[in-house]
């Protein structure tokens, strides 16, 4: 198997009180096969036998889909491959000698905590401000009892895919949260049980996002290139007439 | 001590529905004075936080995850099961209890699985009321597909990723209690030991990841969602954070944990390709609707493969061993998981295997698509086949799948009765945590079931049961038992840190998990568990004098977090291979070498089931092992709960 020698320049920082820095580090015999947390791993596993403390960073799955992984890879988050999380990416992709700048999601909204590791957790906050409907358990109706057209239902689960991993607010110029309460609106929106509570989630969400510290979207839609989800911008269309109508509404009754 | 399961009086059907009008109830008014604590924030942990919330009770809820969201419930991506009978090809609520039981390997509790298919049905409507978007027919109607040991469709499905979907369900009814003021949230803080007050499980004692701070917190009962020890193996498809940890120090408290040798091999995973692999990557058990599992007849076909000489399309139809289509041809390429894992592992083991290692076996759709057209499967599995190419670097669409099975789900855990309390009482387990509703191996789309039925249905109610006879608030952080057992934990943490040896926490942890696949995996023999268990004290050993963890407790500190769930699966691993040791029977997940069936049984002569498969021992082991602790250098003791079959025969499995 062909083995990669790169050079990595990796963001550190203690903690979310100190100031950070770029720390160079090479990573020798890297497999091509391996994924890109794995050369992380390797690289750790000899930081931490040469006595220094090893490169902080989130993961969970490793399989694309808890969106808990979050670096920013020679400037793109979850690097310049499409529709893909940093787990999902592997080694054949580059080549020797490369270097490779690896950054945490960077956004007011993300403070770092550790190294590369950063607290989204602005997003539950945004969930919790009316991205739900609202069924208390067991008072549901048989689940044929709504029929939802095939298309609608689609519609609804190209939003769903959200994995809630934050790429698209560090692609933004703006660290606009867009993209997320979007996707997350017009999935319960697009439903028949989500039209109860529409306008109180869609200005309620939109409400926490500014609280939260998210930017403004100029539409530039670098969310929409970097999100492994490949989630489309025209979500954010669909929250704009949302939002007007919410408030148009909220303003009238 | 003995083992009471509790299950209620009268006709297996009316069971729940009895137990549920014979339970004391707690007022809307007292349920506010008390206090629980759940470990967890999966499908199981989350459903349960959200649902005794809006009950009126005041709930904490702890992960280690940075959001309740992330928990690994997320990566299931298959389906769940329910008896809904939407197809109207023959599904009801006893045929989803029965395919369960079979399923099993007739070693899980009959009450416990009647009420997980009866309870079933509600779990869709309450999901599809969050809007849930499960697959639909063009009439608007939900549609469904069949999974491993069934030959109905009652599986209900969201592309390739159920278990995101219903996570999100569950998270988003979380996230609006949270918001409400009912549940407090504890992300990135771990469970590092449970307290218990005159014998009753009180609270727990944690760690905040971020700041390093141990912490006490009281509550009146406490339930433990914390999901599987698949880990212990290293290589798993489990998250890299999966750990035994909570359950573990629930069981050195004084939790009996049931059944661990039932461990679920995934017959359908990605094969390792090398030794810095740090986890396995799962394909969905519905890809083996479509595809069809096969090895070449012959081992040389089999070694040009793995030398790159020919390539899977070079070889005829005619040399093609379609084996579980050969040796189950009923069920065919949807056998149960672990006899599709077995019989993978036979072909590589003659010498028949595919991929450079020789452990792999093709998942072919070339059929498929000449049949159904290539937009179709796209659409059936688009998202699982990208995932495919992204790992191995090959196009499904034109090459078959190379398939190997990996560590998936364990099938044991803590020791429960039919109310989901432990005999620990206060502690409660839901979900992988628990034991109790899949016997010796878990059919397909029944996780996501199991989960959302313990924290949705059955846990708001039989809580009550416990709590009924508490004085809320009795136990508060200022009892004793606290500081000691939060001192414990400060010592722990302490000793790991001061070890300051050479080698990390991930060459032990891989150390151990090669010896427990090796010893403890597919299939097992007395020789290989006496080993495993003399091998696992060395490890240990070495472990506590030579670990190195850079940095200090007091903030993020990844390594520590690691050593720590480490240092307990080393410990669990030991109980791992007693029972295995203990069970002189093959049964599900559980496949011991000396214990199958062979030309010599009239079993076989007479066709009823065919040489090398599993041979239960139902004289002797139709029992749920529960182990209780003990000091470390003496083996953990056996207590026994006699499975009694009223409403099924048990009988050899048959799949043919």
């Amino acid at each position: 198997m062909p083995l990669l020698n790169l050079t990595l320049k990796v963001w550190r920082q203690e903690n979310a009180n100190t100031e950070g820095r770029i720390e160079t580090y090479e990573a020798k015999e890297i497999p091509t096969s391996a994924s890109f947390l794995e050369m992380i791993d390797i690289v750790n596993e000899r930081i931490i036998k040469e006595g220094g403390e090893p490169i902080h960073f989130d993961h969970d799955c490793r399989e694309g889909i808890c969106g808990m992984c979050s670096m920013t890879i020679n400037g793109v988050p979850h690097s310049k491959e499409r529709g893909i999380t940093t787990c999902q990416l592997h080694m054949r992709k580059f080549s020797d000698g490369d270097t490779i700048w690896i950054e945490p999601f960077r956004a007011n909204a993300f403070p770092v905590v550790k190294d590369l590791v950063t607290d989204r957790s602005s997003f539950d906050r945004i969930i919790g401000a009316g991205g739900y409907i609202s069924v208390r358990t067991g008072s549901a109706p048989d689940a044929h009892a709504i029929q939802i057209p095939k298309p609608d239902a689609d519609a609804a689960f190209d939003a769903a895919a959200c994995i809630g991993c934050g790429a698209c607010v560090a692609a933004c110029k703006n660290a606009s949260a867009m993209l997320f309460v979007s996707a997350k609106a017009s999935h319960l929106n697009h439903l028949p049980q989500g039209q109860a509570e529409k306008d109180q989630r869609v200005l309620g969400m939109v409400k926490q996002m500014d609280q939260e510290g998210f930017g403004n979207c100029t539409n530039q839609f670098e969310c929409e290139a970097v999100c492994p989800k490949e989630i489309s911008a025209d979500h954010i269309a669909k929250l704009n007439r949302d939002y007007l109508t919410a408030s148009a509404r909220s303003s009238v009754s | 001590m003995n083992l009471d399961s509790k299950v209620p009086k009268g006709p297996l059907a009316d069971k729940w529905k009895s137990h549920k009008m014979d339970s004391k109830l707690i007022n809307p008014a007292n349920k506010r004075k008390f206090k629980i604590i759940v470990v967890g924030s999966g499908l199981a942990g989350g459903s349960a936080a959200a649902t005794l919330s809006e009950l009126g009770y005041q709930v904490d809820c702890f992960c280690y995850q940075d959001s309740p969201r992330r928990a690994h419930s997320i990566a299931a991506q298959g389906g769940i099961n329910a008896a809904k009978n939407y197809q109207n090809d023959g599904d009801s609520v006893h045929r989803l209890f029965y395919d369960t039981i079979k399923g099993g390997d007739f070693r899980s509790r009959e009450a416990n699985v009647h009420r997980l298919a009866e309870v079933s049905t509600e779990i869709i409507d309450q999901c599809v009321a969050q809007g849930v978007p499960f697959a639909r027919e063009y009439g608007g109607l939900l549609d469904n597909r069949s999974f491993g040991g069934a030959q109905v469709k009652r599986t209900f499905y969201a592309r390739g990723q159920t278990g995101q979907q219903l996570l999100i369900g569950c998270y988003q009814a979380l996230e609006k209690e949270i918001a409400k003021g009912g549940v407090t949230m504890h992300p990135r803080t771990e469970m590092l030991d449970l307290v218990v007050v005159d014998g009753q499980a009180k609270g727990i004692v944690v760690r905040n990841l971020v700041t390093g701070k141990v912490s006490s917190h009281a509550a009146d009962a406490v339930i433990l969602a914390t999901g599987g020890y698949g880990n212990v193996f290293y290589l798993s498809t489990n998250a890299m954070g999966c750990n035994v940890m909570a359950a573990f120090r629930a069981h050195k408290r004084g939790a009996y944990m049931a059944n661990p040798c039932y461990t679920q091999i995934h017959p359908t995973c990605i094969p390792v390709s090398g030794d810095y692999q740090s986890k396995l990557t799962l394909m969905s058990e519905s890809l083996r609707n479509d595809g069809r599992i096969w090895v070449p007849k012959s081992k040389e076909d089999a070694a040009a493969i793995r030398e790159g000489k020919k390539s899977a399309t070079d070889i005829p139809e005619d040399e093609r061993d379609y084996y579980l289509e050969r040796k189950y041809p009923s069920f065919g390429n949807l056998c149960p998981r672990d006899i599709a894992s077995r019989a993978a592992k036979e072909c590589c083991d003659e010498g028949r295997g595919v991929a450079s290692t020789g452990l792999g076996v093709f998942l072919d759709f070339a059929d498929a698509i000449a049949r159904d057209g290539e937009d179709a499967i796209r659409a059936r599995y688009g998202n699982l086949f990208q995932m495919y190419e992204k790992i191995s670097g090959d196009d499904p669409y034109t090459q078959p799948m190379q398939i190997y099975p990996a560590v998936h789900y364990t099938m044991g855990g803590l020791w429960v009765d039919y109310n989901l309390m432990s005999n620990l009482p206060g502690l409660h387990v839901l979900g992988e945590a628990n034991f109790s509703d899949h016997g010796a191996n878990r059919l397909g789309a029944s996780a996501l079931m199991q989960g959302l039925a313990d924290g949705y249905f059955v846990i708001p109610s039989t809580i009550a049961v416990y709590l009924a006879k508490q004085t809320p608030g009795s136990v508060t952080t200022d009892h004793p038992e606290f500081k000691k057992t939060e001192n414990t934990v400060k010592d722990r943490l302490k000793s790991l840190m001061e070890i300051k040896g050479n080698k990390s926490v991930d060459t032990f942890h891989r150390e151990l998990g090669l010896l427990i696949w090796d010893k403890c995996g597919m299939a097992r023999d007395k020789e290989g568990l006496q080993h495993a268990l003399k091998r696992i004290p060395e490890i240990r050993q070495e472990f506590w004098t030579n670990l190195r963890i850079p940095g200090s407790a007091n903030g993020l500190n990844v390594e520590l977090e690691k050593a720590g769930r480490v240092a307990d699966f080393i410990d669990f691993a030991e109980v791992l291979c007693h029972d295995a040791l203990n069970r002189e029977e093959s049964c599900g997940g559980h496949f011991r070498s000396e214990h199958q069936f062979t030309e010599a049984d009239t079993e076989v002569q007479d066709g009823t089931t065919q040489a090398g498969e599993a041979k239960r021992h139902d004289d002797q082991y139709q029992y749920v092992a529960a182990w209780e602790h003990t000091e470390p250098g003496t083996p953990p003791i056996l207590h026994k709960e006699e499975l009694i079959y009223e409403e099924v025969q048990p009988s050899i499995r048959s799949y043919k």
